[in-house]
Parts: structure tokens; C-alpha cells; sequence
């Protein structure tokens, strides 16, 4: 999929990212610089995490993507072709759901399915009946699909946005928060279907808080601040960004505390029966192996992995905050 | 990895399809279905209201042209299909054109609050055809708001009052058959008198992101326009005004008809259609749907 073949492809800028941008800028009319020269890069056939606290720009940039907002500057391309130019050429093969579901409360959540198809040029209306009950089943809202939209509770709507964005075989997905309002159990189904999705070679780009959640699912990251993008890559490479701590749990905390100093371990932190530092470079094993030697008994010895979220801290500097 | 089916086809006829989609949106909207049960009531209240008034057998109106109502109403307990024509001349003034502000004010600003104007987007139903369904449907709306109206009145006007050959404002007799067919062109005519007001509540509707400030917006220039309308200072201004030459329809009641006002006001619309159309598409085509 690293060719896009929709069309004659844009030789400028057809590159491997499904998704391009180069310097993308947003100022809205207030003079607010809501993305800053923006450059991005989603691989083709990745799930790609896209984070960033409230306020940071990624709706703006997502927005950007699919056509709906004129750049200010810079150059965005979905599917190796220009956005929004190509919108009538690229979105047919995207699937989007974009700041939650938006539905017409007097239809039914079939009703409303057929509405949206109706509006894609490229959808077949002979095979539309079958194509949408087909996403009411893979969201698990088959049995819902003749309520009125208006009485499903806000996890129904999401399954139904999320089966809008399938009614058609898609080549990317842009997911903004796909399982916000939903109860663990349908984020599991989500996320699920996600991976499901993505073995098919779908690209799928998602816009979440939840940073487990990009952990669990995300092979490529980007995180955003202020509008600008702090960083992008694997996620296994932005969270070994920050090293991993080594934690003991002990009866002994203050002679642990020592023997570990004494070993190269910095910053050693006490607390009650829990001694933690950063790990050093040298084998592990050796660490242990003098704490016992030293007569330290040792309950817990072990490497907590680096969350997503403390390389997130680390990066922004700022956390889940809104972006004054 | 490229795919054979890559390159999807777009039907000819699926504007068509967005249309029909509209249409059945839009008439499934309680909203709309309120908004023509009023329409369809006021032939009703205007039968039952001349059939009281007339039940001792003096003529409705006061009797001769005088300023007596609306037009026609003195015909009425002669001949019920005047119903049809006092009707019309009733609602043209501020029901219908005040149902076709709501359908189009709301057109896509309703949408856009909704939110479902971005996944219509992203479709992508394209901005210039969706546009153009929203515009097909809203004059679909005039035809159906007046014929609805008409209806109403001619059932009514069946029920109530005997139907039969009918004079013309001119004085000369036509048949009922010649009289039903020139109630239907007067309906025709009526809802093409509409067709300015659809284009500029369309282009209200693009101006913001709330259904109600663009109904309320677009009701409120109908009821200017309407005042200007009545002030003689503003006669230069009065032949640009879209409501001016609405009641010549009457003028198809007379025989030979007066085609004169009948084509300024058809001339009009196109007018109105044209100039709000385009900076609907102008304003439309180019915005940020932030919503």
C-alpha cells in the first residue's frame, strides 16, 4: 500500500505516508494560531495515535485532513493527493468520525445510515440495504437499527458514527476519540474492532486522551502542544524515550536505599517498603545479587516499564491541561 | 498493496439519489409536517369562518372589490373553488413564505448545529451539490406548502359551498373544468412567487451555525420587506421588493389575462434565485465548517 493507485497519483508529494503535511498552519480569523507548520507523517498500513491535551490543534488539523477547513498555509495530502482539492477523489476510500457522531434524532439509526451513504456519489444504492445492515452488525447495533436515533444512549451513537465510517471498505480510518462514552466492555469491542480493521491493512489514524488506549493499539504516535507537533514515531520508540525505573520492595528500605546508591542506581527514591531508581546500564542480576549479598531482604525486585503517559509528561512538560 | 477496486464510480444519477435523500429527510422532519397541517388548516378556519358568516345569505365581504379581506372572498359562497383563490391569497402573504423561511433558513444551518453537516461533507456529498439538493428540495417545498394549500381549500370549498361555472374578475363565465385548471396554474404561479424567498433563506443559512438565528433571520427580512412594501415614500424601492408583485396572480383570473405583472414578478425571482443563489455557492463553497 505504499503506492497509492486512486487515480493518477500526485507526483509532487505522492510519498509513503497515507497522510502528508508539510508547514500545515491554521490561524483562525480571530488572529488564533491553532496549528503551527504542522509536519506529519502517517505510515501506510499503521495504527497511528495522534495525542495531545485539549485545545492542542488536532481537530483543527483532523478537520484540515478531511477537507472541511482551508489551511492558511502549508500543504496537507490524504491518500497521496492534495486536500482539500482531491476531496471528492480521496474521501469516498476515508472513513471518518470526527468530534463524536452527529445523527438526525427523527431517524432511525438505520434511516440515518442510509442518509449518509446516500450522500457518498460512489456508493452503489443496489447494495446499500445490504451495506448498512452490514455496519449496524459489526458495531453491534443490529438489534437497535430501528430506534429513532435520538433515544440511543451516547455509547449507541458512537457504534453508529463508527458504522457510518464503515459502510464503505476504507483504505484509512480517522477515528477522533471512537470510544468516548462507551463502557469498558465497548471499548474492548472497539478496539478490537480496530485491530481488526488494521490486520485487513487499513490505515487507521486516532485521535484519543485515553493514552492506554494509543498504547494498546498504536503502532506510530505523534503527540501535538500548542498547535505545534512535539513529536512522532513508533510508540515503542517514544516511550523507551524515557528509561524504564527499577523498583524493590524490601523490609529494609534505608539499607536497600544504600546498596542500590552504591550500585549506580540515581535518583533513589524511598517510600515505606518501596525503594525505586533509575536502572542502570549493567545487568540487572548483579543489582539483586548485591542487595542479597549486602543481607537486604528482597520481597519485589523488578523494571516498571515507562508508561505512554510519562513520556507524554515528559514531552509536553504539561499533562492533560488545557492549552492556555 | 494497490487494490483492484481502487478507483470507485460515480453513478450519473446519484445527485438524484442526494435529492430524493433530502426530500425524504426533510419531509420527515415533524417540523414540516407541522408546518403544513397550519397551511392546511387556514382554508379550513377561512371556509368555516365565510360559511357562518354567510349562513343567513348575505353575501361574505361586504359585497363588490372594496377592501373587504382577501381577494376573492365575496366569490366564495357563489362558487367553491374561490376557496382555492382566497386561500392563496391569504397564506401567500406571510404563512407559506414564513414556512419556506424555516425550511430554508434551516436548510444547512440546521445541519451544521446538528453536526451531521460535516459527515455529509466528508461523505463526501460535495459542497456545490449539496447546495444544489438543498435548493431542489426547498422549491420542492414551495410546490407541495402551496398545493397543499390549495387542496385544503378545494376540499373544503367542495364541502361547504356548491361548485359550478365561475365568472372571472373580467366578468365573462368559464367552465369548472377551465376553472380548476386555472386554480392549479395560479398554485403554480404562487409557489414560483416563493422561489426569491427560498434563495435568500438558503443564503441566510449559510451565514451561520444555528438553525433558529437563520429562521429567525430570514422570517424577520420577510416581515421587513413586507413593511417596506406598505411605505409610498419607498416607490422607487418597491419594484426590487420580492413580495411587490406577489398577488398578481389574481390576474390569471381575468380574461384575457394580464401577463404583465405576471412576468415582472416571474422575472423577479429568477432575479432573486440568481443573485442569493450565487453568494449562497459563493459563501458555501468556500467556508470553514468549524461545526
Amino acid at each position: 500500500m505504499a503506492e497509492v493507485s486512486a487515480g493518477e497519483p500526485d507526483g509532487e508529494h505522492a510519498g509513503e505516508g497515507v497522510i502528508t503535511t508539510r508547514a500545515l498552519t491554521k490561524r483562525y480569523r480571530g488572529g488564533q494560531l491553532a496549528v503551527d507548520g504542522l509536519r506529519l507523517t502517517v505510515p501506510a498500513g499503521s495504527v497511528f495515535g495522534f495525542l495531545g491535551p485539549n485545545g492542542s490543534g488536532k481537530t483543527t488539523t483532523i478537520r484540515m485532513l478531511m477537507g472541511l477547513i482551508e489551511p492558511t498555509s502549508g500543504t496537507a495530502h490524504v491518500l497521496g493527493r492534495p486536500m482539500p482539492r482531491s476531496a471528492r477523489a480521496v474521501l469516498p476510500h476515508v472513513g471518518a468520525l470526527i468530534e463524536g457522531p452527529a445523527l438526525y434524532g427523527f431517524l432511525s439509526g438505520r434511516d440515518n445510515l442510509l442518509r449518509y451513504d446516500a450522500a457518498d456519489p460512489t456508493a452503489d444504492p443496489r447494495t446499500r440495504r445490504a451495506r448498512v445492515a452490514d455496519a449496524l452488525d459489526r458495531v453491534g447495533l443490529a438489534a437497535a437499527a430501528g430506534k429513532k436515533a435520538k433515544a440511543y444512549s451516547l455509547g449507541m451513537k458512537q457504534r453508529l458514527g463508527l458504522a457510518a465510517a464503515l459502510l464503505q471498505p476504507r483504505r484509512l480510518l480517522v477515528l477522533d476519540e471512537p470510544t468516548n462514552g462507551l463502557d469498558p466492555q465497548g471499548m474492548r469491542e472497539i478496539r478490537t474492532l480496530i485491530r481488526e480493521l488494521a490486520s485487513d491493512g487499513t490505515t487507521v489514524f486516532l485521535s484519543s486522551h485515553l493514552l492506554d488506549e494509543i498504547e494498546q493499539v498504536c503502532t506510530h504516535a505523534a503527540v501535538m502542544a500548542r498547535g505545534r507537533l512535539i513529536t512522532q514515531g513508533p510508540v515503542a520508540d517514544l516511550a523507551a524515550g524515557a528509561r524504564g525505573r527499577l523498583v524493590v520492595t524490601t523490609p529494609d528500605p534505608a539499607d536497600a536505599a544504600r546498596v542500590l546508591k552504591e550500585q549506580g542506581v540515581a535518583d533513589v527514591v524511598v517510600a515505606e517498603d518501596r525503594v525505586t531508581g533509575e536502572a542502570p546500564e549493567r545487568d540487572l542480576a548483579e543489582v539483586n545479587a548485591a542487595l542479597v549479598t549486602a543481607g537486604v531482604r528482597v520481597r519485589g525486585f523488578g523494571l516498571e516499564r515507562v508508561s505512554l503517559e510519562d513520556a507524554f509528561v515528559a514531552l509536553t512538560g504539561e499533562g492533560f491541561d488545557v492549552a492556555g | 498493496m494497490s487494490r483492484a477496486e481502487a478507483v470507485r464510480r460515480t453513478s450519473p444519477l446519484w445527485t438524484l439519489g442526494l435529492f430524493r435523500s433530502e426530500l425524504l429527510t426533510t419531509f420527515r422532519r415533524w417540523r414540516t409536517v407541522a408546518l403544513l397541517g397550519v397551511l392546511a388548516a387556514v382554508p379550513v378556519l377561512v371556509g368555516i369562518a365565510v360559511r357562518i358568516e354567510t349562513g343567513d345569505g348575505s353575501p361574505a365581504g361586504g359585497g363588490g372589490g372594496g377592501g373587504g379581506g382577501p381577494a376573492f372572498i365575496s366569490q366564495i359562497t357563489n362558487n367553491g373553488l374561490f376557496l382555492v383563490f382566497t386561500a392563496l391569497a391569504a397564506t401567500l402573504p406571510f404563512f407559506l413564505p414564513m414556512a419556506i423561511g424555516v425550511v430554508a433558513g434551516d436548510a444547512l444551518a440546521g445541519e451544521a448545529n446538528a453536526g451531521t453537516l460535516r459527515y455529509l461533507l466528508v461523505a463526501p456529498a460535495g459542497r456545490t451539490r449539496l447546495l444544489l439538493a438543498k435548493y431542489a428540495t426547498v422549491m420542492a417545498f414551495c410546490l407541495v406548502a402551496t398545493l397543499v394549500v390549495a387542496v385544503s381549500a378545494l376540499l373544503v370549498g367542495a364541502l361547504l359551498f356548491p361548485l359550478g361555472d365561475l365568472t372571472t374578475i373580467s366578468g365573462t363565465r368559464i367552465g369548472f373544468g377551465e376553472g380548476l385548471a386555472r386554480a392549479l396554474l395560479i398554485a403554480l404561479v404562487v409557489a414560483a412567487s416563493l422561489i426569491g424567498v427560498a434563495a435568500l433563506g438558503l443564503f441566510v443559512s449559510t451565514l451561520t451555525n444555528s438553525g433558529i438565528a437563520a429562521m429567525a433571520t430570514t422570517v424577520g427580512l420577510l416581515i421587513t420587506v413586507q413593511i417596506l412594501d406598505q411605505i409610498p415614500q419607498l416607490h422607487a424601492l418597491h419594484p426590487y421588493l420580492f413580495s411587490h408583485y406577489w398577488l398578481s396572480f389574481a390576474d390569471l383570473m381575468r380574461e384575457p389575462v394580464h401577463w404583465d405583472d405576471l412576468t415582472k414578478n416571474l422575472g423577479l425571482q429568477a432575479l432573486y434565485a440568481a443573485v442569493f443563489g450565487s453568494a449562497a455557492w459563493a459563501r458555501f463553497t468556500s467556508k470553514d465548517i468549524t461545526a
